[in-house]
């Protein structure tokens, strides 16, 4: 193997081939799916986000939940993620076509979030648990996210906006309140927007045992 | 003189090179100042990431930990923890081994080193930049790609002076054979623009739709991986090893078939992270098969750097060089065959999503890769500043240190990930079931970062002593024992 110009096609062509297979195409098919129209609400499927939920997505990339929440559910025998109650059908192409990005995940350090809108609907819920994850659940390894959140004076009635039911050492004073930032309130919308339990004729949902 | 086989003198090309040696020397200064750069500012982000691993991995179990404040949070601290290693530590390591081989192979003296120094100043730029913007909160989190889109055009820039300069070299370089490590090298410094070129403008820059941007992100990060610091890794190890025992390669049939499987099985492996996810099956069998595959090149490698150090094994007794190339190239099997096996879906099912992925990857980048860039270093650095190592001592508790640290490391995620995966298959188990199997192995992972942390010091303490040249003169190199051998010793 003397002649660079060989080494070089070959050092080419074998990588272009990937790049065709894991590249090219997924750009060109899975990157150009359409929404479908949902006859029942006259709106789309996967339905169209609010802009405080897609705000929210660069909460959720600048604060790096994705290490630690994967957003697939797979089929048995792949996997029990269905079994488990992480949602009612397999994640398909077009549940993320809305998604910048989308947060498929690698890691279950903490639970699944494709359907976390179906499980905790309540926007304080989430406030709660994302300013004091142990408020929610003692055994919980997730960080606080307390820096998404002002603690301030009650100036005559406390704000509308206001968390309620905090506990622990980061709890608000008495004549003190905690509000979220807008950046916190983003993040709730969206966390509150991730529901894949619609139907999709590409998954259909399995039978129940 | 050294003997010829029958089988080495019918192809030359299985010698390193064939310089004399006040040629190598001259060859060897010209490379100083851009690789001990490339080298320096390597060291100094390897420590600055093993913190940034050390806070994150202690996160995991102690959440309270430094928390309350933005730029602390786990998820930014871990993203620039990885950052560190593969952008500033690993990557600037590979270009200045990557350097040093080349001029060393192509055998001229290196020419435009201002195109070099240049590169090193934007590369470090980029890296500190992009750091800072994880931490500000700029990051997009896809995985091996967090630096905002502020700062990869900078690192993009670096590698740009960098690839102009490796097709100058190879222009210039002296007729002859074209070595094995010079393969390597010249298909990473082509593949590893056209990954990041590709991966920033579809996920960065004007970021592709829905799940394929997942395909995408995996193809890169593996390909990052397998394209950019597997090659770099293999191409030292194959200039090393002869050169530290004095043989040839075993086998130059067997470098071939190596070389060319590598590139076309690894190139298709990345879907194998996306198992069961949202993409046609044909994309994800296509990763598993060429995962699989990668038995083929895996498998040569190791019998070709296996029957050259046949019979020389003796020489791992003094040589830091040899010692640490060896264990990473022994790693490089190990983990490849890891590799393979966790794709094989029935496999993957019990440790997609565990740490027994984040046990995997450290040990290729560390067990492998890692390792092999201290043997090259040892055998590099006192060439260039024409000083040996000060201690031998030294270089043993680095070895001792790195090697334990990774081992524990590895083998704690290894098991913790198995028993966390299994809590996820078992329907009847909790959530809290997977959280309480891994945390005591992540205690032992947390242990085992402040090991790695200390051989990392250790190494930048003796690479403080050879740039500033203090510390004890020896007259000869500095190595672990007696050597045991006729030929002429070299480190």
């Amino acid at each position: 193997m003397n002649k660079l110009p060989l080494i070089f096609l070959g050092v080419f062509l074998t990588f272009a081939s990937s790049w065709i297979g894991l590249v090219a195409y997924p750009y060109l098919s899975l990157g150009k799916m359409q929404p479908l129209p949902d006859e029942e609400t006259g709106g789309y499927l996967p339905p169209a986000q609010s802009g405080l939920a897609v705000a929210g997505q660069k909460a959720y990339a600048a604060n790096g939940c994705v290490y630690c929440h994967s957003q697939q559910v797979r089929l048995a025998p792949l996997s029990t993620d269905i079994a488990k109650g992480l949602g009612p059908r397999q994640t398909v192409a077009r549940d993320y076509i809305r998604e910048q990005p989308a947060f498929l995940g690698t890691m279950r350090t903490g639970p699944d979030l494709s359907n976390i809108g179906v499980r905790q609907p309540d926007a304080n819920w989430h406030h709660k648990h994302l300013y004091e994850p142990k408020t929610v659940t003692d055994w919980s390894v997730m960080p606080s996210f307390r820096y998404l959140y002002k603690m301030q004076k009650i100036q005559g009635q406390p704000s509308d906006d206001a968390v309620k039911g905090l506990s622990g050492p980061h709890a608000p004073a008495p004549g003190y309140e905690v509000v979220p930032t807008e950046e916190a309130k983003a993040l709730v919308a969206y966390l509150i927007s991730l529901k894949r339990n619609f139907p999709l004729p590409e998954s259909p949902e399995p039978p129940a045992k | 003189m050294k003997s010829h086989s029958l089988l080495s003198s019918l192809n030359p090309s299985t010698e390193p090179d064939t310089l004399a040696s006040h040629e190598r020397a001259e060859i060897d200064a010209s490379t100083r100042f851009p690789v001990l750069l490339f080298f320096g500012s390597a060291i100094f982000w390897l420590v600055v990431g093993s913190v940034l691993g050390l806070i994150s991995a202690w996160k995991m179990t102690h959440p309270s930990l430094l928390d309350g404040a933005a730029w602390l949070t786990f998820g930014r601290l871990r993203p620039a923890h990885l950052n560190a290693v593969i952008y500033g530590w690993a990557s600037a390591a590979g270009i200045g081994v990557g350097i040093w081989l080349m001029a060393r192979l192509c055998r001229v003296v290196l020419l435009h080193s201002k195109l070099l120094i240049t590169a090193a100043v934007f590369w470090n730029l980029g890296v500190l930049v992009g750091i800072l913007g994880i931490l500000a909160g700029d990051s997009r989190s896809i995985e091996w790609l967090e630096f905002p889109g502020y700062a990869t055009p900078i690192l993009f820039v670096a590698y740009a002076f960098i690839s102009i300069w490796t097709i100058i070299m190879f222009r210039y370089r002296r007729p002859g054979h074209v070595y094995v490590s010079q393969w390597y090298l010249f298909a990473a410094f082509l593949w590893f623009p056209w990954l990041y070129a590709t991966a920033n403008i579809l996920l960065i820059w004007q970021p592709i739709q829905g799940s394929a941007q997942g395909a995408v992100n995996w193809w890169f990060a593996h390909n990052v991986l397998g394209l950019w610091f597997t090659p770099i890794g293999l191409a030292s190890a194959y200039y090393m090893i002869p050169k530290v025992i004095g043989r040839p390669i075993h086998s130059y049939y067997l470098s071939i078939l190596g070389f060319w499987s590598l590139a076309l099985f690894y190139s298709w492996n990345g879907m194998h992270h996306l198992i069961g996810g949202p993409f046609p099956a044909w994309m994800v069998s296509a990763s598993v098969v060429a995962s699989i595959m990668m038995f083929i090149p895996v498998i040569t490698v190791a019998i070709n750097h296996h029957m050259t150090m046949r019979g020389h094994f003796e020489a791992l007794k003094w040589s830091p060089t040899l010692r640490f190339t060896v264990f990473g190239a022994m790693t490089y099997t190990l983990v490849s065959l890891q590799g393979s096996s966790m794709a094989i879906p029935s496999w993957n099912t019990f440790i997609h999503f565990t740490d027994h992925t984040i046990g995997h990857a450290h040990l290729g980048l560390y067990g492998f890769f890692t390792m092999i860039m201290f043997g090259a270093m040892y055998y590099i650095i006192p060439r260039l500043v024409g000083w040996e190592w000060p201690s031998a001592t030294m270089i043993r508790w680095h070895f001792w240190l790195a090697a334990t640290g990774i081992l524990l490391m590895v083998g704690s995620l290894t098991i913790g990930g198995i028993l966390q995966g299994l809590a996820f298959y078992d329907p009847i188990a909790t959530f809290r079931t997977s959280l309480e199997y891994a945390t005591p192995f992540r205690i032992v992972r947390g242990i085992s970062g402040f090991v790695l942390l200390a051989a990392h010091v250790i190494f930048a303490i003796l690479f403080t002593q050879m740039i500033l040249k203090i510390g004890q003169k020896r007259e000869g190199p500095a190595l672990f024992a007696k050597a045991e051998t006729k030929e002429a010793v070299t480190v």
